[in-house]
């Protein structure tokens, strides 16, 4: 990637940083970062190439006005194959969203297909885990805030503060050093690669998805043991099948760079 | 402990020897002696109940089907008094029901993971005899249900435990039980049997700080536990809550530790246990005044309640007891037995305050009032541990709050009490105690002390009075009272 390019991203990312609509995407230098997760049993340097990522998890009212234009993912619609019963369980029909799913929410109970086709009618796809915990490793302040256990806990104290409770509002957490809000505390989200982060963990086999259940594939399959916060995600992504929808699982997009 | 690395390597070879079986030769399975043969008879529903109850014994002569069907939810509820914790479960409760089966059954396990759960969860039995003790079978995200078989081939008291990462989190926030795989003749008859699991949480606040508490990462890895308490609440085993007995009962505990990190060392204050099985195993021991539990693991100890009392359930690494929670009650009613255990009465071996008599304590003013809800809450979360809850005291260990010439006699003294503990020989109603009272000053307020204090003196037939909080700061400054 030339010099150009790079410049071109951080005038991307400073024109960028104030708020801004749903929708927007903002601009991710690549770069280099240490995964939680170990690759072969050892911690691994994982090479992120620059991409954009949308600064917030995709609404019900954005997933709304896609099934108006694809019927076909419409609740009631949507291929067996591609959607289970919870699939949008929290909208009152098929078009009406209702009190258990504002328009502003994240939307949550959508298929990793779902998912993937919302992403490709804007020019997008789902993220892939890397670039995802590249993103998310950050804070307000800095890009990769990891090692903090304050940062850490108060994750865990808003996960864990909303018990019972369905995904709240979005922005409430300000946005991190990248302009992205609610990577970490909200909800999961899917990634385009989730059934193939550890090995044997096709999430497609019953059964050989579990792999990460047992006690000691825990501890084998994170380099990094002190991100509980991430180790909860992983062990809710993981034990989905792609058809899966549930209620705290949504999903952002990520775009490659114009002309890559 | 099961080591991670090797269960990778048995469960890898597990896979390639299914592989290797798959010809319809078939795989024809060691033959096992504790293997009892296939499940006869209709299949049974395990009675799932809440601790401490225990499923009744088994009377069955052959191996059954048992069908379980377990639930985990995300639930919050009180720790202690005015606490409240977000707690991960099974069906609920902490610890999740007490499964009961004989060996050689098969049981038949249902998970169920709430929909409305964060948290995808699964289940490891250390009853299990195959990979993971049933994890590897049965990760199941929220609105899922996994069903797994597997026959209990073991006799013996065992733990189960979700295994999700990260699994210290998902046991400290409360997800574990016992599952009882009794010996194919029974076990011998007990009058009462009671379920108790010992556990370690780790909140952000202090003890006591009161409102929703969050887990703490920092205390779970330095192995700094908030609470250490009895079937996941302080208190789930006393006052109202106590465990009954009557005298000549046999009193039979199956006790585990789920931890996720402290080693229990379990003791009934006033009891010696007749037998114990080690471990949860089939070693029996006899005789035995304090056991230890492993972390994931369990004991079943059986007592004979011959004396008419109240017992205390404690971990006797005692401040745990007495500071963080882990205490119970084991009340036991009917005649006295003076031949085994009596009071001797003992006067004063010094001067000992006059015993004023009795008058009936004034109506508190409005401020003392106010002060009155504080002291009633500092009173249950502290003082009732030891004072018991009527301010009765325990005969023997401690002295009563409740009609006390002590306290009466001089009631600012008790503010220094509060503040630095008290040990060594005292008198109280014409009994005479020698215990340890810890100090609560570092725990407690000016105001908190002067709140219990007005508190207890204004109940319990007490005499009446105040103490304010500026007495307190004063005491604590290094004043004399009085």
């Amino acid at each position: 990637m030339s010099m150009r390019t790079h410049i071109g991203l951080l005038l991307a990312l400073l024109a960028t940083a104030p708020a801004v609509a749903a929708a927007d995407y903002v601009a991710i230098p690549g770069g280099v970062f240490v995964s939680a997760l170990a690759v072969d049993g050892a911690a691994a340097r994982i090479a992120i190439e620059p991409f954009a990522m949308r600064v917030e998890p995709v609404t019900n009212a954005e997933f709304l006005d896609f099934v108006r234009m694809h019927p076909e993912w419409q609740r009631g619609q949507v291929s067996s194959l591609f959607s289970g019963p919870q699939y949008l369980a929290a909208w009152q029909g098929p078009l009406t969203l209702g009190p258990d799913a504002r328009p502003e929410q994240p939307v949550t109970d959508v298929s990793w297909f779902a998912a993937r086709a919302f992403c490709a009618s804007e020019q997008a796809r789902l993220p892939s885990w890397y670039e995802w915990e590249y993103v998310a490793a950050a804070d307000v302040t800095r890009r990769d805030a990891r090692q903090d256990p304050a940062r850490n806990q108060s994750i865990l104290d808003a996960i864990q503060g909303s018990t019972g409770a369905r995904p709240g509002a979005i922005g409430w957490h300000p946005a991190d050093v990248w302009g992205v809000r609610d990577l970490n505390r909200l909800l999961w989200e899917w990634t385009g690669d989730y059934a193939a982060m550890f090995p044997n963990a096709d999430a497609r086999v019953p059964g050989a998805g579990a792999s990460l259940a047992l006690c000691g594939g825990s501890a084998l399959a994170f380099a990094d043991k002190n991100q509980f916060a991430l180790m909860m995600r992983v062990a809710a992504l993981t034990a989905l099948k792609p058809a899966d929808a549930a209620p705290r699982v949504g999903f952002r997009c990520v775009r490659d760079p114009p002309g890559e | 402990m099961r080591q991670p690395l090797l269960s990778a390597i048995v469960l890898a070879l597990g896979l390639v020897l299914l592989g290797a079986h798959a010809a319809p030769a078939g795989a024809a399975s060691v033959k096992d002696p504790a293997d009892l043969g296939p499940p006869r008879g209709a299949p049974i529903e395990e009675a799932m109940l809440a601790p401490p109850a225990v499923p009744p014994p088994i009377h069955r002569n052959y191996p059954a089907r048992v069908i379980v069907h377990l639930e985990t939810r995300e639930v919050v509820k009180e720790i202690a008094d005015g606490v409240r914790y977000d707690f991960w479960t099974f069906n609920g409760t902490v610890p999740g029901p007490m499964i009961r089966v004989r060996q050689g059954d098969t049981v038949e396990l249902h998970l169920k993971n709430a929909a409305d759960s964060h948290m995808a969860h699964n289940i490891d039995l250390h009853a299990v005899m195959g990979p993971g003790g049933g994890a590897a079978v049965s990760m199941t995200p929220p609105g899922h249900e996994s069903v797994f078989t597997f026959k209990a081939m073991r006799a013996g008291l065992y733990i189960y435990h979700c295994a999700t990462p990260p699994v210290p989190m998902h046991i400290a926030n409360g997800m574990y039980g016992l599952i009882l795989v009794e010996p194919p003749q029974g076990l011998p008859k007990a009058d009462r049997e009671y379920y108790v699991v010992q556990g370690d949480f780790y909140t952000t606040g202090a003890y006591h700080a009161p409102g929703l508490q969050t887990f703490d990462m920092q205390k779970l890895l330095l192995e700094q536990p908030t609470y250490v308490l009895f079937n996941g609440r302080e208190g789930s085993l006393t006052g109202a809550n106590a465990l009954t007995s009557k005298v000549g009962d046999t009193v039979r505990l199956f006790v585990g530790d789920g931890g996720p990190n402290l080693v229990s060392s379990f003791h009934v204050i006033g009891q010696i246990f007749d037998n114990v099985n080690v471990e949860g195993g089939t070693l029996v021991n006899h005789n035995v005044q304090t056991t230890l539990i492993p972390a994931g693991g369990a004991v079943t100890v059986e007592m004979k309640t011959l004396v008419p009392g109240t017992f205390l359930l404690v971990d006797h690494s005692i401040t745990r007891a007495f500071m963080q929670g882990a205490l119970g009650q084991l009340v036991v009613t009917g005649p006295a037995a003076p031949a085994i255990y009596d009071k001797v009465s003992s006067g004063p071996v010094a001067s000992s305050p006059a015993a004023a008599p009795m008058a009936h304590a004034a109506a508190p003013t409005a401020a003392v009032n106010d002060a009155m809800a504080d002291g009633k809450r500092v009173f249950g979360q502290i003082c009732a541990a030891c004072h018991q809850g009527n301010g009765m005291g325990l005969p023997g260990a401690f002295p009563p709050l409740a009609m006390s010439d002590y306290l009466n006699a001089n009631p600012k003294g008790a503010i220094g009490i509060v503040l630095n503990g008290l040990s060594g020989k005292i008198t109280v109603n014409n009994t005479g105690y020698e215990s340890v009272m810890p100090a609560f000053g570092a725990q407690l307020s000016d105001d908190e002390i002067a709140h219990v204090l007005t508190y207890v003196l204004n109940n319990f037939n007490n005499k009446g009075g105040t103490i304010a909080p500026a007495e307190v700061k004063a005491v604590r400054a290094g004043d004399k009272p009085r």
